[in-house]
């Protein structure tokens, strides 16, 4: 069933050539039989510019699984479309064939033995590989970093992201932007970024108190690739001081900013810029409707909201770029670019089977290098699941709903509240869950698991701020995350409506009784924005509540209806 | 022209204005505020500029800053506070640019309107939706 052809096919399909012939020419894409490194690689150069992409890493320096999402709605002009669309429906819009290894790559149904047949995904060391034949393809090609990366793992914890600095110089970029590194705290971030050997970029970090351009950032970079003068504009994240503790970070604003964009881009063509591309994480949505706003950028690489596209998205004369995260991907883009313009694009969308492409020795040495200190902490078996345990979805995945047992028991409450946050690796039914895989949905530097009383008015008015932060039809208002993950409680959710209106049916379930809007619940939760939180921190919750189940189990699902948009 | 940001949202917002008109007491207020700023003249869609961030970074203090070419006045209303009227700035004759920043605190989600009267005589209005939320969690 898993044909090598099938994967090859496939893979050459996602090589999407458009420019003077028109857009997806895979008719004349060859097959061959074969399924392997090369054929991961195979990409026949194109024009003079090559772009390499990689985004939202969240420091997974060695392989994981990663599932995708199987519920990811769209709204507004944005219903049913690309990257709002999963499993069968994906495969129809690409040509995916079921069963492929790119079905494996990009949808979630039949996760857990397609996982078992072709491995984990990632690693940076198998990256280097990619960058490095890429490289060795086209010298001087410029490797693009999306931000999200000194995040996510008990080493980029504990080094405070020192580990994946380390590793991201070996892998040599030219440029990054920037998110959750901000949860660092901004001295943090300074020591890092004066440090950095290549440009940190973000047009839209603002000092907070002059409300001008923050001098630690530049908006754009310079590079001569080719005979060609590519202007790089940093985009970081627009919302990070409502996402994220702004108290960690008062000195920055953000905000998405695309008036002082197209100012950035006027400049930047002003000054002979002969290709403009915007190294974004504002999250897809935001980056279509910006680039149907902002004129004269040509390619806008995409991260964020964890994404893996295998075609770019046309917005006017803008190409956008979706690469995935948690180092499953890395986009290759080449570009011809002449007499000042971009003249054609082809581009692919590499998956990095970690068990087919060979890993980069050095870098290996250097990633083991990171973790020696931490590993046998790293290493330390928490218990086995007999579930397939994921977080990326619109609603509660199965780690969701496992981190919400542990609060709801071992913080003793009614009503459990995790963060509907996209990163966050699986684990396969069978697998030992080690105190790593744990740091891996829950590392963060707010993490302490909070108890208190919220009246069920107040559910209902954080239920209904998330659910807009989500699902407001304007991408301008949305934050990116998911919806938050709930315990304990049962809802409705009828996606369409506006805030206040969206959500119902609020069902406390150890009771089957509705929830009273006048009643105090006790609730449990992690990661809150506010500054003094007390509490033990999350991934100490759940590793006591995993030891005492010893083996995880497929458990009772929180059950969230929705009622989809029309 | 590029397509403005604001002028835009001003688009984008017609529709969406008209589900969250302030309530009770304080929606006659905005319009008996504009009516007598505007003496119940036409209003144009262009000419003044609104820059507002589309979601507050904290409600109690949001930067905005509002230009209009040729001003003599911008009135600016925060439609959802209890208090609506934000301000007024006056430009005399002799001032170079007819702009003004300030911040602004905002109750809740809700529009924000800024309302230029022109040397000439007449006005121009625009508006922006700015964002007052809990905080949530990004990807």
């Amino acid at each position: 069933m898993l044909s090598r052809r099938d994967f090859l096919q496939m893979s050459m399909a996602a090589a999407s050539i458009y420019g003077g012939s028109g857009f997806g020419n895979w008719a004349r894409l060859a097959a061959q039989d074969k399924f392997d490194q090369d054929a991961l690689l195979e990409f026949e150069k194109f024009g003079n510019v090559t772009l390499m992409h990689i985004t939202d890493i969240h420091a997974q320096l060695k392989p994981i699984y990663f599932r995708e999402p199987s519920v990811n709605i769209g709204v507004g002009e944005n219903r049913g479309k690309v990257p709002h669309i999963t499993g069968e429906d994906f495969r129809r819009a690409y040509g995916i064939g079921g069963g492929t290894p790119l079905d494996y790559a990009l949808t979630y149904d039949d996760f857990v033995s397609q996982a078992q047949a072709y491995g984990k995904v990632g690693g940076l060391d198998r990256v280097a590989t990619v960058l490095n034949a890429i490289r060795a393809d086209r010298p001087d090609a410029l490797l693009l970093d999306g931000g999200d990366t000194w995040h996510g793992s008990m080493t980029c914890l504990k080094t405070e992201g020192q580990d994946m600095v380390n590793v991201m110089n070996a892998l040599k970029p030219d440029a990054m932007t920037f998110h959750w590194e901000f949860t660092l705290g901004s001295e943090r971030v300074q020591e890092i970024v004066e440090g950095l050997p290549f440009a940190a970029l973000g047009q839209n970090i603002f000092d907070a108190e002059w409300d001008e351009p923050a001098e630690l950032f530049k908006p754009y970079e310079f590079f001569e690739r080719g005979g060609v003068k590519i202007a790089v504009i940093g985009q970081a994240f627009p919302y990070m001081p409502i996402a994220n503790p702004g108290w960690m970070f008062p000195e920055y604003s953000f905000g998405i900013r695309d008036e002082h964009m197209q100012q950035m881009v006027d400049e930047v063509r002003a000054q002979g810029a002969e290709l403009v591309v915007c190294l974004s994480h504002n999250g897809f949505d935001v980056d279509k409707k910006m680039a149907g706003i902002v004129k004269g950028i040509d390619v806008i690489l995409s991260g964020h909201t964890h994404d893996a596209l295998p075609e770019p998205v046309l917005i006017g004369e803008t190409h956008i770029i979706a690469s995935g995260s948690n180092g499953k991907f890395v986009s290759r883009v080449d570009l011809d670019v002449r007499d000042g313009k971009m003249m054609g694009i082809r581009h692919k969308l590499i998956p990095i089977f970690s068990d087919l492409i060979t890993p980069d020795a050095e870098i290996t040495k250097l990633i083991d290098a990171q973790r020696a200190p931490y590993l046998d902490e790293l290493t330390h078996v928490v218990g086995k699941s007999d579930a397939l345990l994921y977080r990326r979805g619109n609603f509660n995945g199965t780690w969701d709903d496992l981190i919400c047992d542990a609060l709801l028991s071992e913080r003793d409450a009614e009503i459990a509240l995790s963060p509907g946050v996209r990163w966050g690796p699986s684990i396969l039914p069978g697998q030992d869950i080690t105190r790593e895989d744990i740091f891996n949905v829950t590392s963060m530097t707010y993490p302490n698991a909070y108890r208190t009383e919220m009246t069920g008015e107040f559910l209902k008015v954080v239920l209904e701020d998330v659910g807009d932060n989500l699902f407001n039809p304007d991408p301008y208002y949305q934050q990116g995350g998911d919806m938050v993950r709930v315990g304990g409680m049962g809802f409705k959710m009828d996606i369409a409506k506006p805030q206040g209106e969206r959500i119902s049916e609020m069902t406390l379930l150890s009771s089957g009784e509705p929830i009273d809007p006048q009643r105090s619940y006790v609730v449990a939760g992690w990661a809150s924005v506010n500054e003094g939180t007390e509490g033990p921190p999350i991934w100490d919750v759940v590793e006591s509540h995993i030891s005492k189940l010893g083996t995880v189990s497929d458990g009772a699902r929180t059950p969230v209806k929705y009622v989809l948009p029309k | 022209m590029n397509f403005s940001r604001r002028e835009t949202l001003g688009l984008g917002l017609g529709a969406m204005a008209l589900t969250i008109l302030p309530m009770g007491a304080s929606a006659a207020t905005v319009d008996e505020l504009i009516a007598e700023f505007t003496g119940g003249a036409d209003m144009a869609d262009t000419g003044v500029t609104l820059t507002a961030p589309e979601i507050a970074e904290n409600g109690n203090t949001v930067p905005i800053s509002v230009e209009a070419e040729g001003a003599s006045e911008i009135m600016v209303l925060a439609t959802g506070n209890p208090t609506p009227p934000v301000g007024t700035f006056k430009f005399g004759p002799l001032a170079g640019s007819r702009s003004a920043s300030t911040r602004i605190r905002l109750a809740t989600t809700q529009e924000v309107v800024a309302i230029a009267k022109l040397e000439d005589g007449t006005f121009a209005r625009t508006s922006a939706e700015i964002k007052v939320t809990i905080g949530g969690c990004g990807g």
